[in-house]
């Protein structure tokens, strides 16, 4: 009897870290969708840096003008590098079928990106720490891995600035310990300056994934107090109707 | 006479107008000690409503087309003039719409709404219910995530563990060997045509039904057995104006809720709106874990929980057919001489509390991967599912029930 309690005992903390397991540890992006200045900053690392493979092209460049403070333009002048229009979609050269031979899957669009990778916070600071955990891997095809992302088809396309970094703790890591870098080669950055333009980047990710999401907020607490104030009245009108019943 | 009185007369004359007004609302004599648990009826009706009508709008800029679906989603998100509003009040709505259904049905537990004699509104209201989710699992396909596709493969292959004919079954309902764009049409013209319709209808006819018999209340007492002398029931008072502006105040509290859901939190962390839909479907890969949508997570749990003869998942598609079923024997499993929980006696109140636990539970394992301390847990949770109707044409018998006043209580 007792071999039996131990047995399901074994057996359902087994099943409960199998279902703790899997968890990728996330540094905290703390974006700030109202810093147009950071969402500009971003703005010209994902038109320099991502947009050549991936696109966006579910977003108008000048939407994104218009809500980051940027005039048509400056736009035209500054963030698109092909003979796109500034009411284009940001899309890409690139075919599907030539993204899949050259990287062994497409490179996905990044439109709503932020939301696919978690609700809330989660899709932020998941792209705010893959940006800073690209590591040297020889056995990789661009020999680069990242532990957010195992495997990853991606370069570090931001090499150049941020320099390339190893992972000092493989084998902790994939027991679900918090990874540790040391850079091998310098960028043009230091370490502060690149977790900012990490920071810009996926703030920028963040606004493209939904770019009602400022007014929507804004809305939000308007509608919130005009119901309150519509209870009141109603809750009245209800108490003055009730009155004569007993 | 005003114009107005003359234009009201003259289309009494050739239409009952004034009849239905007096019949279904300003003479339509509600019990008067109604509680929280009687908004979510309104609530629902209003639900309906929206939902007609931000489909309607939604329908203008979406694309049923497996290449555009996608693409139209967000373009509604970003281009359509307050699309996304419109769009998380649509998916926000499907999910609030379970939830006011869940408790209206819950209410008709608590005080016996289906039994004698509203066997009918019980019945009108299941199919309701059956074709609600109908319309919610083709709407969700619609967006045509990653989630979306998944999900509507994971449910139709259901169709194929049917013994002899299920794989053509499948083939059948897709139109397609998989999910594919002759799917999402025909999932887009039912979602938009065929089911509002039939649920309308159903509606029309669950509120005909309970304004024929009355409607039930808290303390389960047939108000019209005690009429005055003017022949109306002494403990009805007229729907309107009443219970209008009574239910308007219901209709801002939940609004206030929903607002919060729309405006602050539209995914409510992957619960209303899940990552994977965010990702366009891609048939040559599949997600990790494939969850339906909440609302449907009880009987994917009890789906899970029986196991296969042989390949075969045909046993848990049985049950989870049987787990819908057994809720429209209702009525007639229930042999209890009362009808409110108030008077019910406390093994009835244990198996109704057993079976909300049970509900719950499924539900929150039909989130969780399948196997371990959790397939054990759905078994368990199935079958305590289960007891709560087979064991009620006993339990209801030998219950100690109070007895009911003759009027209702009223403070």
């Amino acid at each position: 009897m007792k071999k039996v309690i131990i047995a399901l005992v074994m057996v359902s903390l087994s099943s409960l870290v199998n279902a703790a397991g899997g968890k990728i540890h996330l540094d905290e992006a703390n974006i700030d969708l109202t810093d147009k200045a950071s969402l500009q900053r971003g703005a010209k690392l994902f038109t320099n840096y991502c947009l050549n493979c991936h696109a966006a092209s579910f977003m108008r460049y000048n939407r994104m003008g218009k809500d980051l403070g940027i005039s048509d333009k400056l736009v035209a002048d500054n963030l698109i590098f092909s003979d796109d229009k500034v009411g284009d979609l940001m899309k890409v050269a690139m075919t599907t079928e030539d993204g899949a031979t050259w990287f062994g899957t497409p490179p996905p669009d990044l439109s709503v990106i932020s939301r696919a990778k978690g609700a809330g916070d989660v899709g932020a600071n998941w792209l705010y720490t893959y940006f800073r955990s690209f590591y040297v891997d020889e056995s990789r095809p661009f020999g680069v891995n990242n532990t957010v992302f195992k495997d990853v088809g991606m370069p570090h396309v931001l090499w150049e600035l941020q320099g390339m970094q190893k992972l000092l703790n493989a084998e902790e890591v994939s027991k679900g310990a918090t990874p540790e870098f040391a850079l091998v080669s310098t960028g043009s950055m230091t370490a502060d300056e690149y977790d900012t333009a990490a920071r810009d980047l996926t703030n920028f990710l963040v606004y493209i994934g939904e770019p009602s999401k400022l007014k929507r907020l804004a809305l939000g607490g308007w509608v919130l107090a005009f119901l309150v104030f519509f209870f009141f009245v109603a809750y009245a009108m209800k108490k003055e109707y009730w009155k004569d019943i007993h | 006479m005003s114009m107005l009185e003359k234009t009201l007369g003259w289309v009494d004359d050739r239409f009952p107008l004034t009849k239905m007004w007096k019949e279904h609302l300003s003479e339509y004599y509600a019990p008067k000690n109604f509680n929280f648990w009687y908004f979510f009826g309104s609530l629902a009706l209003m639900v309906l409503v929206m939902q007609i009508l931000t489909g309607i709008w939604l329908t203008m800029s979406y694309k049923p087309d497996a290449e555009l679906a996608f693409a139209s989603v967000e373009f509604i998100m970003r281009d359509v003039e307050w699309g996304w509003l419109i769009r998380y009040l649509h998916s926000t709505g499907a999910s609030a719409f379970f939830v006011v259904v869940y408790l209206h049905m819950f209410r008709g537990l608590m005080y016996g709404s289906y039994k004698k004699p509203r066997e009918l509104i019980w019945l009108f209201g299941m199919f309701i219910y059956l074709a609600l989710m109908a319309e919610a699992f083709m709407g969700y396909l619609l967006p045509w995530g990653q989630m979306s596709y998944w999900g509507a493969q994971v449910i139709v292959s259901l169709f194929g563990a049917v013994p002899f004919v299920g794989e053509e079954l499948a083939i059948w309902i897709r139109g397609d060997f998989v999910i594919g764009d002759a799917t999402l049409n025909r999932f887009f013209a039912f979602h938009v045509i065929a089911l509002p319709i039939v649920l309308l209808g159903l509606v029309v006819a669950h509120i005909i039904a309970l304004h024929e018999v009355g409607s039930n209340n808290p303390d389960g007492v047939e108000i019209k057995k005690n009429k005055g002398a003017d022949g109306k029931p002494v403990d009805g008072i007229p729907f309107h104006p009443y219970y209008s502006v009574k239910d308007i105040v219901g209709v801002i509290v939940f609004l206030f809720f929903f607002a919060a859901v729309i405006f602050f939190a539209p995914e409510l962390g992957g619960w209303f709106l899940e990552k994977d839909n965010f990702v366009p479907a891609d048939p040559l890969k599949t997600p990790e874990h494939i969850v339906p949508l909440w609302y449907f997570t009880p009987f994917y749990a009890i789906l899970r929980a029986v196991p296969p003869i042989g390949v075969s998942q045909f046993p848990g598609v049985v049950a989870m057919g049987m787990a819908i079923v057994v809720l429209f024997l209702l009525p007639w499993l229930d042999r209890s001489p009362v009808k409110s929980i108030r008077y019910r006696g406390v093994i009835y109140k244990f198996f109704l509390a057993l079976f909300v636990i049970s509900f719950i539970v499924l539900g929150w394992l039909g989130t969780q991967p399948a196997g371990g301390i959790y397939l054990i847990l759905s078994q368990i949770f199935s079958i305590t599912y289960f007891l709560f109707f087979i064991l009620m044409p006993w339990y209801t018998k030998i219950d100690k029930t109070k007895p009911v006043p003759e009027r209702v209580t009223f403070k």
